[in-house]
């Protein structure tokens, strides 16, 4: 079958930006202002969040979307489903639409894990009886038998997100749309909810437009992928192909300066992290393998007694990946600046920053889920046969295999005993 | 999956008015009422009288009018006690300000729905209507009870009752989908309501006959059409003060006018819902 379901011509969407007058806090100030400036219109600015793209998608297609924050992918979505009007172009959509923007649409705190299955189903278009058949399915991939009748605000965040998920997982619909929905939950639930997903699309035919920032999943479920740069389809084809081309092409993109954000006590305040090669050339990008450096500046206010810097490093899903903390030391008011060195060999994907800055073990300082640094697939030196998907970090011990032996296999006992021995 | 009957669904730019398009209301059914059923539920969740403050609403405030206009200004209301006058006299009311109160507020409260999800806009406002027709019918049966007690005999004009529901609803429907898509943008407008209600209260023929009323300002009161049908609804559950007819169609004709411009303001602004909220 090779039917198109999805069929996108040039489709546009705009947004009128107001250009309004500088906020006033006090009704007099705005007064002021107005009395100088005059009542003149604001100047408005249209701005074209999708302009002309077009594509076409068969049945049973597994679609990613990708591209950076702004690039339009929401806006696509909202369009395929229904949520906003387009402003040019036309899609047609052959089929039932699903759309899953957000994990429990419609989730109520105040009523049941019953009440809520029934009222969050028959928002995503799924009937009564259509609920009731896969009641007992839903509930069951879900893991929440027990607490069926109890109010969802008093359900741990990861049985809701359960619940939820198990809701939406079993949405059935000829065309099945998908945003970021899957960062959220435990790392085994989302396997599990991908794997849902996949076995969805592959056994009925669905067809699935995923849009996602975690280039891992859109490896694992997708066979094709469009990337959106601008408001623009910039790349269409095979996911590897896509996905290649958005990591290199993001490159220049990436801030090597992340400006942070105020946090905490005031008295100590991280101001920015710096990327950069070993050699202290500034990057965010980094071979498979190639170790990077990172510089944590930061400024105290009073002098602070034992005082230790961190930079933790996650990964997309939040995982806390490594963490190096500064020598601690006693420091008068000032301006300082710590460098840490990464050499662990990652598997290529994106990750992000947490800095903390503590006192006497007293914390003054934290964010999380700053910045990004993205490890791409082209390895240093030698290629490694996976560079993604495979875990968190990438073996470079490539060992020989040999030939099973009578002889071979009583000697391999004292090998062993050595190597456990280290 | 058979391909023959696949639904397509064409996704164009739009411009202008629209049509209503009631019968998409229709199929989305099970979600008016999973919405009506979310309203009730959860209106009398952990409250210690439950279903009780359906009841317990209109009696508070009949008993104010009752002190107020009964006893300090004695009005007269002939054979029927004041205090069923103006409880009779509340349930229209709050038939009424009930429906404007939530319908002016489902789109803002339900941002996070509209922003996330499609479905007919108008299956809002909708639901609406059932969850005030269970608090109205609970409040009717203990009007019901003070009827019996105080022996006024239910006349055939009760036959009527629906109509002057349908009135009041469309009336209060109408305001409310205006309201609604003004709020939108306009969050101002949910300020300036109930004070538009709460005048709104006081000019309309709760708490008083219009009779009452002085006739050199009778014209001026007639102009609010919520007048007419307070009275018509009133004469049909206690048979006293027959109703001004010319008054009563005056407020069918409004109720009409009212809930298109209503409707078809909610419709014009429906598309900009998600982009604006």
């Amino acid at each position: 079958m090779n039917d198109v379901v999805i069929s996108a011509r040039k489709v546009a969407k705009s947004y009128v930006i107001a250009h309004e007058a500088p906020k006033h806090t006090t009704l007099g100030e705005a007064l002021v202002y107005k009395f100088r400036h005059g009542f003149r219109r604001m100047e408005k600015e249209t701005f074209w969040a999708l302009n002309d793209v077009s594509f076409e998608i068969s049945r049973g297609d597994v679609v990613g979307i990708i591209g950076r924050n702004g690039a339009g992918k929401s806006t696509l979505l909202k369009i395929l489903s229904q949520i906003t009007v387009l402003t040019r172009g036309e899609v047609d959509l052959h089929g039932r639409v699903g759309s899953l923007l957000e994990v429990g649409t419609g989730f109520h705190p105040e009523l049941t894990g019953r009440e809520n299955i029934f009222l969050n189903g028959t928002i995503l278009g799924m009937g009564r009886r259509e609920i009731e058949k896969r009641f007992d399915e839903i509930v069951a991939f879900a893991e929440v038998e027990q607490f069926l009748d109890t109010a969802v605000k008093r359900y741990s965040s990861g049985m809701y997100v359960r619940l939820a998920f198990a809701v939406a997982a079993h949405l059935r619909s000829d065309i099945l749309i998908v945003d970021e929905v899957l960062a959220v939950g435990d790392l085994a639930f989302q396997k599990k909810c991908l794997g849902k997903m996949g076995d969805v699309a592959k056994e009925k035919g669905t067809t699935v437009l995923f849009v996602s920032h975690n280039m891992a999943a859109v490896r694992a479920l997708c066979s094709r992928a469009i990337l959106l740069k601008n408001g623009r389809c910039e790349a269409d084809g095979a996911t590897e192909t896509v996905i290649a081309g958005y990591l290199s092409s993001s490159t220049e993109e990436m801030r090597t300066v992340i400006e942070l954000p105020p946090a905490g006590r005031a008295i100590a305040r991280a101001t920015a992290l710096r990327l950069m090669t070993m050699e202290g050339k500034p990057q965010s990008q980094f071979l498979l393998g190639e170790p990077w450096k990172i510089r944590l500046e930061f400024e105290c206010d009073g002098a602070l007694p034992h005082l230790i810097a961190g930079l933790g490093l996650r990964n997309m899903e939040g995982i806390p990946l490594v963490t190096w903390w500064s020598a601690p030391g006693d420091f008068p008011a000032g301006r300082y600046a710590v460098e840490f060195c990464c050499r662990f060999p990652f598997c290529a994907g994106e990750m992000n920053f947490a800095v903390g800055i503590s006192s006497n073990e007293r914390n003054l300082y934290y964010v999380e889920g700053v910045g990004g640094i993205s490890v791409s697939e082209i390895a240093q030196g030698e290629q490694p046969l996976r560079a993604a998907g495979t875990g968190v970090l990438s073996s470079s011990e490539r060992p020989a295999i040999f030939p099973r032996d009578s002889s071979r296999e009583s000697i391999n006992v004292e090998e062993i005993a050595t190597v456990s021995g280290k | 999956m058979n391909a023959q009957a696949l639904p397509t669904i064409k996704l164009r730019p739009v411009s202008g008015w629209q049509a209503l398009n009631l019968r998409q209301v229709w199929q989305y059914r099970d979600l008016v009422l999973a919405f009506a059923a979310r309203d009730v539920k959860l209106r009398y969740r952990q409250t210690v009288l439950g279903v009780a403050w359906v009841i317990a609403q209109p009696l508070i405030a009949a008993g104010i009018f009752s002190f107020v206009f009964g006893k300090i200004a004695k009005l007269d209301t002939g054979v029927v006690p004041y205090f069923v006058f103006s409880y009779a006299g509340m349930l229209a009311w709050n038939v009424f300000s009930a429906t404007l109160v939530k319908t002016s507020g489902c789109l803002v409260q339900n941002a996070g729905l509209i922003s996330k999800i499609f479905f007919p806009r108008l299956v809002l406002p909708v639901s609406i209507l059932f969850s005030t027709l269970i608090d109205f019918l609970v409040a009717l049966a203990m009007l019901g009870v003070m009827l019996a007690v105080c022996k006024i005999p239910v006349t055939i004009a009760v036959l009527l009752l629906p109509v002057w529901m349908l009135i009041l609803l469309m009336l209060a429907t109408g305001c409310g989908l205006f309201a609604s898509s003004l709020m939108v943008s306009y969050r101002d407008v949910q300020h300036i309501l109930p004070v538009l209600t709460q005048f709104l209260l006081y000019a309309s023929p709760v708490g008083y006959a219009a009779s009452h009323v002085p006739s050199q300002f009778r014209f001026i009161y007639d102009l609010n059409p919520l007048a007419g049908v307070i009275e018509a609804f009133r004469w049909s559950l206690l048979g006293v003060e027959k109703p001004d007819w010319a008054a009563v169609i005056y407020s069918a004709d409004a109720a009409i006018a009212v809930l298109l411009a209503g409707a078809f303001a909610f419709k014009k602004m429906e598309r900009a819902f998600a982009d604006v909220i």
